[in-house]
């Protein structure tokens, strides 16, 4: 018998009487899905937001506030080059602009799947991230995004709630660990 | 990273020898606690959130047959190549296999407690083969030639003056440099290079859905993403109890995940790998080692339900003062102490009894596993299996003679009672474990019955 065989069956075997799927009805309970309450937790989270009438101010504020920037890739741009370049040469983009779906208020992260961003490894290997969402996207907890999300339509989707940290050399917080040290959010109307 | 063949006890006495590195242990741990009551306590839904994910994971265990059947067809739909191992030794051979036929001799490893279960890291050594630990804990631990001292936590017994020694060692940094933000810089610098060259990455798995076929990897660092993205294979290990039923109960899972093992919102990156991207081979290796068994008895299956927050390791009076190495398991901690006789009773037995069965670890579980319970279930199977040592065994014997008839207990303790006052000499001792590191109380006058009797109102 194959291992596969063999670990089927003995599962089989002990798992115990099969029980029924519990409702997910009222676990959101009134936790608010404004952009306030993202900001908040967005912050505290070590992300910064902007609000923006439409993607052409982008430009302007990334000049303002990342004034050192070499490498700039626009998801959506006219440039579309590097989407078919080998994925290791993405290393020296210093900041990648790239679209999100879905906003969660909660916990601040924001759903992007490989549907906008042809090129996985971009939002982690990126020194800096923005991601543009539009204001009407933000929702209350993760049960509205999975909702919302639906079925997997792509091979790859993450959530990503601020930069990449680690507090593991005596739990002190340090942003930049191997992912984006920075996170920016533009919320666009609408 | 040998096997420790020495008990909880005595490792947890060596712990101890360093009494202000304890404090600072105990302290940094019931801080994260903290932080995590903190969280819990900002939904208002959270003790429904518990009761509801623990009722998935028992639907989960109750059809995990079929839901791996229908996992598995669901990879093998998306494009991922699924391999099943019966233990420990046939996943390193499969996993060691996949890079044999690549010519991988050098790959980078995020973080994963099963492939420390299977005591991978050795065993691709001696096959010639380098992996590199890229959780900055997890590296910082393998450059110390140590196994993780805690499953999310890795290297929290370290102090960073340590761990710049290691860098400055190992990496270059200059001496005497201890500054987290510096070292985690230095870090990024080397573990980038990793990544970059990297042709192979392995991850593990929080949670797999059935209903699609993918996997969810939860990391703050990016680490899982910077070697799965970049590497022409992936390799995702997971025991077989990852499984969840459908998408939508990541919804559940991941609310309380971070919130209970680090007191955040969410982990930065919640990353869910369905299909491979062009070009890249997707392994998964499902890993029984054990589990299809602890699934058979009925007292400890809940132990399958977890989801490795550790947050039972933060909030356990014992672990914080007794160190994650002194389990000598991957996984330490009360939940290391019931999972952890399953594999070898012989070798774990001493585990379910470094507990005082206080009972927080169960009130903190995020998925309600009954620890302290399972943790007093395994002492009483462990004696009657005969796996405790004599001593334990005669004394359990005696107690239970003394407890069970009423008239021996109470001549019993009026001796005691005696004892304690005309010899104090008697308990005070170092031979009495009690004594140590405290006086022993002054002995009653008179025992509760007699108080009882004297004083209940007709």
């Amino acid at each position: 018998m194959s291992s596969r065989d063999q670990i089927l069956a003995a599962v089989k075997q002990h798992q115990p009487e099969a029980s029924v799927l519990p409702s997910l009805e009222g676990l959101s309970g009134n936790m608010p899905g404004t952009l306030e309450a993202y900001r908040k937790v967005l912050e505290g989270l070590g992300g910064s937001l902007f609000e923006i009438k439409d993607e052409s101010e982008i430009p302007a504020l990334l000049a303002e506030h990342y004034p050192h920037l070499q490498r700039i890739i626009r998801v959506g741009d006219e440039q579309r080059a590097w989407i078919n370049e080998d994925p290791h040469l993405l290393e020296d983009v210093d900041m990648a602009v790239v679209p999100g779906q879905w906003g969660v208020a909660e916990n601040g992260a924001i759903w992007l799947t490989e549907a906008e961003i042809p090129v996985r490894v971009l939002p982690f290997i990126c020194q800096h991230l923005a991601i543009v969402l539009p204001a009407g996207r933000l929702l209350p907890t993760m049960h509205e995004a999975y909702e919302k999300i639906g079925a997997p339509q792509t091979g790859f989707g993450v959530f990503i709630a601020g930069p990449s940290k680690t507090a593991d050399i005596e739990q002190s917080l340090v942003l930049g660990a191997h992912g984006a040290k920075s996170l920016v959010v533009f919320i666009t109307a609408g | 990273m040998n096997r420790q063949t020495a008990d909880h006890a005595t490792l947890a006495d060596k712990f101890n020898e360093d009494e202000p590195r304890v404090d600072w242990h105990d302290q940094t741990l019931w801080w994260v606690r903290a932080k995590r009551d903190k969280m819990a306590w900002s939904i208002p839904e959270w003790e429904q959130l518990r009761e509801t994910a623990s009722a998935i994971k028992l639907n989960a265990l109750g059809n995990l047959h079929d839901y791996l059947v229908q996992f598995e067809q669901q990879a093998i739909q998306n494009g991922a190549i699924v391999h099943w191992a019966a233990d420990a030794e046939e996943h390193n051979q499969i996993v060691t296999g996949i890079l044999k036929k690549h010519g991988v001799r050098h790959l980078v490893k995020s973080k994963s407690m099963l492939t420390e279960e299977c005591h991978l890291n050795p065993h691709l050594m001696a096959n010639g083969i380098e992996v590199i630990d890229t959780d900055l804990g997890e590296r910082i631990v393998q450059l110390a030639k140590e196994p993780p001292s805690h499953i999310v936590l890795p290297c929290i017994h370290k102090k960073k003056e340590e761990i710049g020694e290691l860098f400055h060692e190992h990496l270059g940094t200059p001496a005497g440099n201890a500054d987290p933000q510096f070292l985690t810089a230095a870090a990024r610098q080397h573990l980038r290079k990793e990544f970059l060259q990297a042709k192979a990455a392995i991850t593990g798995v929080n949670f797999a859905v059935a209903e699609t076929g993918e996997m969810v990897v939860c990391t703050n660092e990016g680490n899982a993403d910077m070697g799965a993205h970049l590497a022409d294979v992936h390799i995702a290990c997971m025991g077989i109890e990852k499984i969840i039923p459908q998408r939508k109960h990541l919804g559940v899972f991941l609310r309380l995940l971070a919130r209970s093992a680090t007191g955040q919102p969410i982990t930065t990156y919640s990353s869910h790998f369905r299909q491979p991207r062009p070009g890249q081979e997707l392994h998964i290796v499902l890993v029984d080692n054990g589990r299809s068994r602890q699934l058979g008895r009925e007292d400890f299956r809940n132990s399958l339900k977890c989801i490795r927050c550790g947050a039972c390791m933060n909030t356990c009076p014992v672990y914080r003062r007794s160190g994650g190495h002194s389990y000598h398991t991957a996984v330490a901690g009360p939940i290391g102490a019931i999972l952890a006789p399953n594999l070898d009773m012989k070798d774990y037995a001493d585990l379910p009894f470094a507990s005082t069965l206080c009972g927080s670890c169960s009130n903190v579980c995020p998925v309600k596993i009954d620890i302290h319970q399972q943790l007093y279930k395994w002492r009483q199977v462990l004696v009657k299996e005969g796996y405790t040592t004599a001593a334990k065994t005669a004394s359990m014997k005696a107690m239970s003679g003394v407890l069970s008839t009423p008239a021996v207990y109470r001549t019993a303790g009026k001796m005691g009672r005696w004892v304690m006052r005309a010899f104090p000499g008697m308990v005070n001792n170092r031979l009495n474990p009690w004594y140590k590191q405290r006086e022993m109380p002054a002995p009653p006058k008179q025992s509760f019955s007699q108080w009882y009797e004297k004083n209940k109102k007709s």
